[in-house]
């Protein structure tokens, strides 16, 4: 077991996270729809996290907390997976490459277990990042 | 008693289904039903009348709250703010009709402002490599009517574009395609084993980033050239397999989507992508077809295209020319240099489908968001200002993804004193008009 494991990372739209974000982006839809992980079984045992636990996901722009899923439409070891969202887009490198187009898919990501880290809301997650949190 | 509005334009992704019933109350002012619409389509038309809804705009009080101000005011403050800066980013448009962007370009032009919209992070690759090598596409009626091998490529209708396969590529039976699925064969080429394989007759499982290196290698079996044993972890007798099955259809249409786009070589890969379909067109009939996902964002392309001549990221700040250079004028490179001056915002929500670095920029300009809903991009814009729903509570032009303009429906009646797109941009605009006549704002 590994305290830290680097897996290739991909944003993609789900059906779910569709619905929810037509429902609010505020909605509990929404946050239940984006705020996980995908991850192949073999990767979540490598790390030792259990399904439904917290894990803090770190790329080179940053960290966001999430819940750890297996996936449901098959990803193979090493790859994994972020449904689009304000979540996601708080590790997504904004490099474009001169195309426009930033790195929505294929950036290392660290991710450890943080079984007790909390999930921010939607807003809160953008707020946070941009100092416009709070407290 | 209830009626039923027939025929209804679902205003959420670019298949445009037209056939939604729409169940309405007596005095047109709330939904009761939807027929026909796929789970994100009928989601986005019962929020019309969920609870909690903003109808007066909203200023961001420096407590962070926000306070009701009225149209009027939000509108000489959005004005102003347009005049003011040098330079504004004007993005969005994806969610709102032709006509409404048509006006939003006249402000951007006065107001020298660079006007871009959601391609910018979704088809702006393959945006780049049509301009660049062309495209041979079709309509989705010939696909339904002809389409025997139908590919999906990185993308995933299934999820994305869910009724896409019963409406057009693969279920439906059409003029020369009566046998429907059975008469089709369908591949899917994806990093992953996606619901929309599962619809497949055959999956190939690419190695994510590796999209290229596969497409070349198709091409490069169509000419019956030599191969390495596996390709992007695809054995080599494989491709030959397929591309030789491909020659044999009467109409072959390749649909790609974000895997291509934002994967690893971006415009190259639909750029290589567009080539295998020419090549393809040596044996027989092949198209391809990007998978627009944003309801009118192909409509903004199409609006952009015949006024300047460019699909997106057009910069009118230099006043008498519009100029395009990817990486420099799309949105997302603008807000990493922060090279604008201030953020108008319409239709979209960047806030939640930005990277975060753009984002952070972003919240330290003056921002307006025009959008009916809450959502992440409103909470950090210093104006809110609410609007009917295009498709639901106004209607409007939108185009499908394969460039064919439907006339969308209004099926209800806004909030009351709720303006639309359209009116709210004619008065920024003729505020906009005063402001300039006075020498400024």
């Amino acid at each position: 077991m590994e305290k830290k494991i680097t897996l290739n990372m991909i944003t993609c739209r789900t059906i779910q996270q569709g619905v929810g974000m037509e429902a609010g982006k505020t909605s509990q839809k929404y946050f239940d729809a984006c705020t996980i992980i995908h991850m192949h079984a073999d990767d979540m045992k490598k790390l030792g996290v259990w399904k439904n636990t917290n894990v803090k996901v770190t790329s080179s722009v940053g960290s966001v907390i999430v819940k750890a899923v297996e996936t449901r439409e098959d990803l193979v070891p090493g790859l994994a997976h972020i449904p689009m969202g304000p979540w996601a887009n708080r590790i997504v490198p904004a490099y474009t490459y001169s195309t426009g187009e930033p790195c929505f898919k294929g950036f290392p990501v660290d991710v450890e277990v943080a079984a007790n880290a909390p999930i921010m809301s939607s807003i809160d997650v953008l707020k946070d990042a941009c100092g416009l949190l709070r407290k | 008693m209830p009626k039923d509005v027939t025929d209804v334009i679902c205003p959420f992704c670019g298949t445009l289904c037209d056939d939604l019933i729409v169940t309405v109350s007596d005095d047109n002012k709330t939904i009761l039903g939807v027929k026909n619409a796929c789970a994100i389509g009928a989601e986005k038309f019962n929020h019309q009348r969920l609870p909690g809804r903003v109808t007066r705009p909203r200023m961001r009080q420096a407590d962070g709250t926000f306070k009701e101000v009225s149209y009027d005011e939000a509108i000489d403050w959005t004005a102003k703010m347009l005049v003011k800066s040098r330079k504004t980013l004007m993005y969005g448009w994806a969610s709102t009709s032709c006509q409404a962007m048509s006006i939003g370009h006249e402000i951007a032009e006065k107001v020298g402002g660079i006007v871009d919209n959601c391609a910018t992070v979704c088809h702006g690759s393959s945006l780049i490599a049509i301009e660049d090598v062309g495209v041979p596409s079709c309509t989705l009626g010939e696909v339904k009517n002809r389409a025997d091998r139908v590919i999906f490529w990185g993308c995933n209708p299934a999820h994305a574009h869910p009724r896409h396969m019963s409406r057009y590529s693969i279920f439906p039976r059409g003029f020369f395609t009566v046998k429907g699925h059975k008469g089709r064969k369908i591949y899917c080429v994806d990093c992953r084993y996606t619901d929309t394989a599962k619809c497949a007759d055959e999956f190939i499982q690419v190695q994510q980033g590796y999209d290229y290196e596969l497409l070349n290698a198709f091409r490069t079996a169509a000419r019956g050239e030599a191969l390495p044993d596996t390709v992007g972890g695809v054995p080599k007798e494989k491709i030959i397999e397929i591309v030789e099955d491909l020659k044999q259809a009467r109409f072959g249409i390749i649909f790609f989507g974000m895997g291509l786009t934002h994967s690893m070589g971006r415009n190259h890969n639909i750029d290589i992508a567009i080539n295998l379909t020419r090549d393809m067109n040596d044996f027989t009939k092949f198209a391809i077809m990007a998978m627009r996902g944003h309801w009118n964002v192909t409509g903004s392309g199409q609006v952009l295209g015949w006024q300047y001549g460019f699909p997106y990221a057009v910069d009118l700040s230099r006043r008498d020319q519009a100029r395009h250079q990817t990486g420099e004028t799309t949105s997302v490179d603008l807000l990493n240099r922060s090279e604008v001056e201030a953020c108008f915002y319409i239709a979209t929500d960047p806030g939640a489908h930005f990277p975060v670095d753009a984002m952070i920029s972003s919240s330290r300009k003056p921002t307006v968001t025009i959008d009916p809903h809450i959502q992440c991009t409103t909470e950090i814009s210093d104006l809110h200002i609410p609007v009917a729903m295009v498709g639901v509570e106004t209607g409007g032009c939108a185009y499908r993804m394969d460039n064919v303009p439907i006339e969308t429906r209004k099926v209800v009646e806004p909030p009351e004193g709720m303006l639309t797109d359209e009116q709210l941009l004619t008065r920024i605009n003729h505020r906009v008009d005063e402001l300039l006549a006075k020498g400024g704002a």
